[in-house]
């Protein structure tokens, strides 16, 4: 167990390391269960099923994505029929200047579907983890920088109501983790 | 020890079957082992061939940029095209390059919709391909159109002509098609990069901190992150893959919505997307094979992502063989004495019957030897096939373009088109490009998805039952 943080400085929290991803999974079920709220576990991959294990439900990103769609296939839309059948009507090959020319504006519609749809995936995706952000006090940790390698760490912060200095070390010991680390702002 | 592996077998019925798979990272590897072997890459020095394959790189870009330069100072007429063919080694070029693209998001796409956890080994090369192949693509119809400086004319905005573009036109569904396949393959591999730039970030000092650690956008592996990261990844691989799908569909309109003999066909989506992923996958072999060798990668891409993906190759050259011949077939069947003139001429009595027979072999008859085993685990073997599919893929997009257009409705029309020193510049020094900006990606970006791999590896699986087993085992073969 690392004691490198003076005392003056203010918590944030506990970052604990585990052994494997079984570990962890299990670690995350007690953590949850016994009620905390501002933790999390990280890990060099994701870990399938640590959604259950945390208590988090399904993603809402595909909602955003779907707005995304919809404004872009209705930018296409109206952008080909603003263009070609009132502001610039163009004749080719005897294709009508109404709603039956629809079939020659599927592709691009098609396309900016796809595209507008992307991009609400980007920005739905920084938007929902909360990136860019390029610190944080979990990079002071020298064990945190494990995550990215082979480390299944588990991070639970002094922000939480049920966080308590020294019952909360006592609880990650209990649950199997090996060192722990406190990080400081 | 025996008690243990009775117990495995009870909890992995396939292995008491006799039916176990083949693991997809060879020797037991550790997670460790993994970010070492695939961040040693960048970090180490390169191996010298990477510098002989890099210098020649460089100066085949220059040649492209020399050849384009020649090209605008003088004219468009240093290049060999004329009436009546006006589409000729630019066009055979950009269909070229556009469909080799396509494996990459084949392979990051649809193999990740339909679980193929192969895919995580090769993904991300051949993603980078991808990018890389759309980019030199671009160039050939960008100038295509004669006066580069003209090319935005192609991009719907208000403009004080007052013209707005034919949104009925194959050719402008290309410019949508190919411009949004470019930013979403983009997206797709830069989203696909975050966390493992943020390995490489944490194993860096100095410059190389600050540099992957701006792009890695403070990555912290959570889960609350991870959910979320997973689900965009799931999006955007749902997204690619109906837009791969069109994309090529959408280029094999420019030649199947025109009324020339010979490009006047409805099988030509399927046909074009089949040759596309065909050719794609070529290309991942023909680029994956070195690499694998170089940076000593067996253990990651082993034998069974060669075989699969010669699998691959097999099936997709054979549909494409399928349509050349369902091709003189229905311009037989069709009574259509153009038609059938166009396909005759292609075969049999027309100026450019070389290339037709270099097209059908290399892409039908060569990758046959991929029904045996024997030849799919010999990576010389392997190694040759697929480079003969890059050369029949080349082939077959000049057969399609310049020949029927050769030999038009009227023998009064017809010519003989083949390319000048420029086009031939131009197309080496597209090879130089491509070839620079992957030996780039080799050595400032991690050529595997670090994090990818990691999570096929058995004990990733927190419900594995065996994982103290494994990882003693490790510990001891470790020492």
């Amino acid at each position: 167990m690392s004691n490198s943080s003076s005392s003056s400085t203010e918590l944030f929290g506990y970052v604990a390391e585990f052994s494997s991803a079984t570990d962890l999974y299990h670690a995350a079920e007690k953590v949850r269960d016994a009620g905390f709220r501002r933790w999390d576990v990280h890990t060099p991959y994701p870990v399938h099923g640590m959604d259950h294990a945390m208590g988090l439900g399904k993603s809402w990103l595909s909602a955003l994505v779907l707005v995304g769609g919809i404004t872009g296939s209705m930018t296409a839309l109206l952008l080909q029929f603003f263009t070609q059948v009132s502001l610039y009507p163009t004749v080719v090959q005897d294709k009508p200047l109404n709603l039956f020319t629809i079939p020659a504006f599927f592709p691009v519609t098609f396309e900016l579907t796809i595209l507008f749809s992307a991009f609400a995936t980007l920005i739905g995706l920084f938007s929902l983890i909360m990136l860019p952000r390029w610190n944080h006090p979990l990079f002071n940790s020298p064990l945190f920088s494990k995550f990215s390698n082979d480390g299944f760490l588990l991070v639970i912060e002094a922000r939480d109501p049920k966080f308590k200095r020294e019952k909360t070390k006592e609880l990650l010991s209990e649950i199997g983790a090996g060192k722990i680390e406190e990080v400081t702002y | 020890m025996a008690d243990l592996s009775k117990a495995n077998a009870a909890v992995h019925p396939s292995e008491a079957e006799g039916v176990a798979r083949e693991p997809l990272v060879l020797n037991n590897r550790s997670l460790g082992w993994i970010t070492d072997r695939i961040c040693g890459i960048v970090e180490n020095r390169q191996p010298f061939i990477w510098w002989v394959l890099f210098v020649p790189s460089v100066f085949g870009f220059l040649c492209l940029l020399f050849s384009l330069v020649y090209l605008v100072s003088t004219g468009v007429g240093v290049w060999g095209m004329n009436h009546p063919v006006a589409w000729g080694w630019d066009i055979v070029n950009f269909v070229f390059w556009i469909g080799i693209g396509h494996a990459g998001t084949l392979i990051s796409a649809i193999l990740f919709l339909t679980r193929q956890k192969w895919r995580t080994s090769v993904n991300r090369a051949s993603e980078a391909m991808t990018i890389f192949a759309v980019m030199c693509a671009g160039i050939f119809p960008g100038f295509h159109v004669g006066r580069f400086w003209m090319v935005w004319f192609l991009a719907p905005i208000p403009n004080s002509n007052a013209i707005w573009q034919n949104f009925k036109s194959p050719l402008l569904w290309d410019v949508f098609a190919v411009s949004t396949y470019f930013t979403v393959s983009v997206l797709f591999w830069y989203i696909g990069l975050i966390p493992d730039l943020a390995t490489l970030r944490d194993r860096a000092k100095g410059l190389g901190k600050k540099l992957y650690g701006f792009f890695a956008l403070g990555w912290r592996g959570g889960n609350r992150q991870w959910r979320h990261y997973e689900m965009a990844y799931l999006i955007l691989a749902a997204l690619s893959t109906p837009l791969v799908l069109s994309v090529h569909s959408v280029v094999s309109f420019d030649f199947a919505t025109s009324v020339v003999p010979g490009w006047h066909t409805t099988i030509f989506p399927p046909y074009f997307v089949a040759g596309a992923i065909f050719g794609g996958f070529a290309m991942v072999l023909t680029l994956m094979l070195p690499v694998r060798k170089l940076y000593g990668l067996e253990d990651l891409i082993t034998a069974k992502h060669i075989d699969n993906m010669a699998k691959i190759i097999l099936l997709t050259g054979t549909i494409v063989g399928y349509a050349y011949i369902m091709e003189l077939f229905i311009s037989y069947y069709s009574a259509n004495a153009f038609e059938t003139d166009a396909f005759h001429m292609r075969i049999l009595s027309g100026p450019y019957t070389w290339a037709y027979y270099c097209m059908f072999f290399c892409n039908v008859i060569a990758p046959q030897v991929f029904w045996f085993k024997w030849s799919r685990h010999n990576l010389w073997m392997v190694f040759i096939i697929v480079n003969l599919v890059n050369a029949g893929m080349w082939f077959e997009r000049f057969v399609i373009i310049p020949t029927s257009l050769a030999r038009d409705f009227l023998p009064g029309q017809w010519g003989y088109y083949s390319a000048s020193w420029v086009e031939k510049l131009l197309f080496a020094g597209s090879f130089g490009m491509f070839m620079m900006l992957f030996l780039l990606f080799l050595r400032f970006l991690p050529v595997i998805a670090i994090s990818e791999v990691k999570g096929v590896l058995p004990e990733s699986d927190p419900h594995y039952p065996d994982w103290k087993h494994l990882r003693d085992k490790r510990r001891v073969s470790s020492k």
